[in-house]
């Protein structure tokens, strides 16, 4: 019986986050196409509903109805399964995140490393769709993919480890709770080099612009969904906005604080991680409007000859700020550790 | 059957099935595929065995890191598996003979008396006062433990080398970018601006 009740309650946890992040996801598409649109003096979609806040739902139904085409010569299981491949680790990986204290669905000890291993196997979505629709564009997109996520997953791993030795844990929550006492506590300070390394690999990772050669239209058309389309198509795009909020949302966790609040003890909660998180979002758009997209060959460059460096020279530094107790950030670590 | 149980079936079964998918299934994608589920499956299990640190370790290195650059060189490749085939025969009674020692040694150290899993205690578990798995495994690592594992850091660090070593060659006719020189061009080398006088309509 006890059993049964966890399993519901689970269930039910579990629905509580996946049904406002599908929202969030929906909601975050108009945004991105409203901030854009003012950002180039346009209006933006403007058509359905008020102000144009139906439009999520006009193009979710529009990519229902369509039909799904399987290519002729493609691997067709394969061609199937990559765009689960690619969302369900997008979603499964918010199983740890705490949107306040204690709210969350698995408190777990190994929560960033297991944010970390959920996030490496979505780049599997990616190189399967490619190489199942047995298409040139949709391989190359594939293969640039590929190469450029394992490039930056070892810059965001390192700028972690900086997160780690400030906090001493792998838990989420005592990650915020470590950074509590204002936003001079916040990590970000500190470790100002790790958090740029760890978003703008974060947009790396995403495949977001300036760094989305794996669909650039001007050269391979669309990449890796090249041969997708109606729904299997959207699954694609729902798992690359879920993993957008994910990354903002461990920004916030990581760098900015979490459900703390800026100033301390005034009203800590739920409400400053979404605001954190909103912002982080809009960096993401705001980045986008602004850059024109990387060549192929400097993406490299920057993750493997930039970031790579920069962070293990700062996980030093902060090494031995953290054994010669350097104020005013580094004192108090060690004997918390 | 507990849950537990059932669950650690449930895993057992598809990773054995998917470690045997990946020698007999013809395709060199989808066999790296399916070691990708034996893998992922292995981590299951030691979730099942509250190791969470190594089970998230192995997802993070194996499936997340080296699968991904196995996959990128098979997909690339584009193996031709034909060739591969023919000295299938010839090779056949080596690999027999091989495979039937391994098989006897194998079979001989499990039922021997000093082997057989009855000899060893159900190995208990430690008690986990206010230590997470990560924490006791690093507190091991760095202090009995210290010498294997900076011998094998030291190991990794040759291997790093080494590979780099075997890939730095001298490629003349490769065309390199340099950062340096593209973000040192200035107008004044660039540019020449050319005054001349309008000519008359003729």
């Amino acid at each position: 019986m006890d059993a049964l009740i966890l399993t519901v309650m689970t269930l039910l946890k579990i629905v509580a986050v996946l049904v406002p992040l599908i929202l969030c996801v929906a909601y975050l598409t108009l945004a991105e196409r409203k901030v854009i649109g003012s950002m180039q003096v346009r209006v933006g979609p403007n058509r359905v509903g008020f102000k144009g806040l139906g439009q999520p739902f006009a193009d979710v139904f529009k990519l229902m109805f369509k039909e799904v085409i399987i290519p002729t010569n493609s691997s067709k299981f394969l061609f199937l399964t990559a765009p689960i491949l690619s969302l369900a680790p997008a979603v499964a990986a918010w199983a740890v995140i705490p949107f306040a204290d204690g709210w969350a669905i698995s408190d777990a000890n190994a929560g960033l490393l297991y944010v970390l291993a959920m996030t490496s196997i979505g780049v599997y979505g990616v190189i399967i769709a490619g190489w199942a629709s047995n298409s040139k564009y949709a391989f190359l997109g594939a293969m640039r993919s590929a190469a450029q996520i394992v490039a930056y997953e070892i810059a965001m791993g390192f700028a972690l480890i900086g997160v780690l030795m400030m906090s001493g844990s792998l838990n989420l929550g005592d990650i915020v709770r470590a950074q509590s006492g204002g936003f001079f506590n916040w990590y970000l300070f500190p470790l100002f080099p790790l958090a740029i390394v760890y978003f703008i690999s974060g947009v790396a990772e995403t495949n977001r612009a300036p760094f989305d050669v794996a669909e650039g239209e001007s050269e391979i058309v669309a990449g890796f969904h090249v041969d997708y389309s109606g729904m299997a198509f959207a699954l694609f795009f729902l798992a690359e906005y879920a993993n957008m909020i994910m990354i903002a949302a461990l920004a916030a966790i990581l760098f900015l604080g979490g459900w703390m609040s800026p100033i301390d003890g005034f009203g800590d909660g739920i409400h400053w991680f979404l605001i954190k998180t909103a912002a982080m979002l809009f960096i993401f758009l705001w980045l986008r409007a602004t850059f024109p997209r990387y060549r192929y060959d400097q993406i490299m460059r920057l993750g493997w000859k930039v970031f790579i460096p920069v962070t293990i020279v700062w996980i030093a530094v902060v090494g031995f700020a953290i054994y010669f107790e350097v104020g005013p950030w580094f004192s108090s670590v060690r004997g918390a550790g | 059957m507990t849950f537990e149980l059932f669950v650690f079936y449930l895993f057992a079964a598809i990773m054995i099935f998917a470690a045997s998918r990946v020698i007999s299934v013809r395709n060199p994608v989808h066999a790296a595929m399916y070691l990708v589920l034996t893998f992922f499956t292995c981590a299951g299990i030691w979730l099942l065995l509250e190791a969470e640190f190594l089970a998230m370790t192995l997802v993070l290195v194996y499936v997340g890191a080296v699968m991904v650059l196995f996959l990128f060189v098979v997909m690339m490749l584009d193996v031709n598996v034909e060739p591969m085939r023919e000295g299938f025969v010839k090779y056949l009674p080596v690999g027999l003979l091989v495979g039937l020692i391994m098989l006897v040694e194998m079979v001989f150290l499990i039922t021997q008396r000093y082997f057989k899993s009855e000899q060893f205690p159900i190995p208990e578990r430690a008690s986990a006062e206010g230590m997470s798995n990560t924490e006791s495994l690093g507190r091991l690592l760095y202090s009995e433990y210290l010498f294997q594992f900076e011998i094998a850091a030291i190991i990794l660090l040759v291997a790093i080398v080494a590979a780099i070593a075997l890939t730095m060659r001298r490629r003349p006719e490769t065309k390199y970018q340099k950062p340096s020189e593209q973000i040192a061009a200035n107008k004044q080398d660039r540019l020449r601006v050319v005054q001349m006088p309008s000519e008359k309509r003729t």
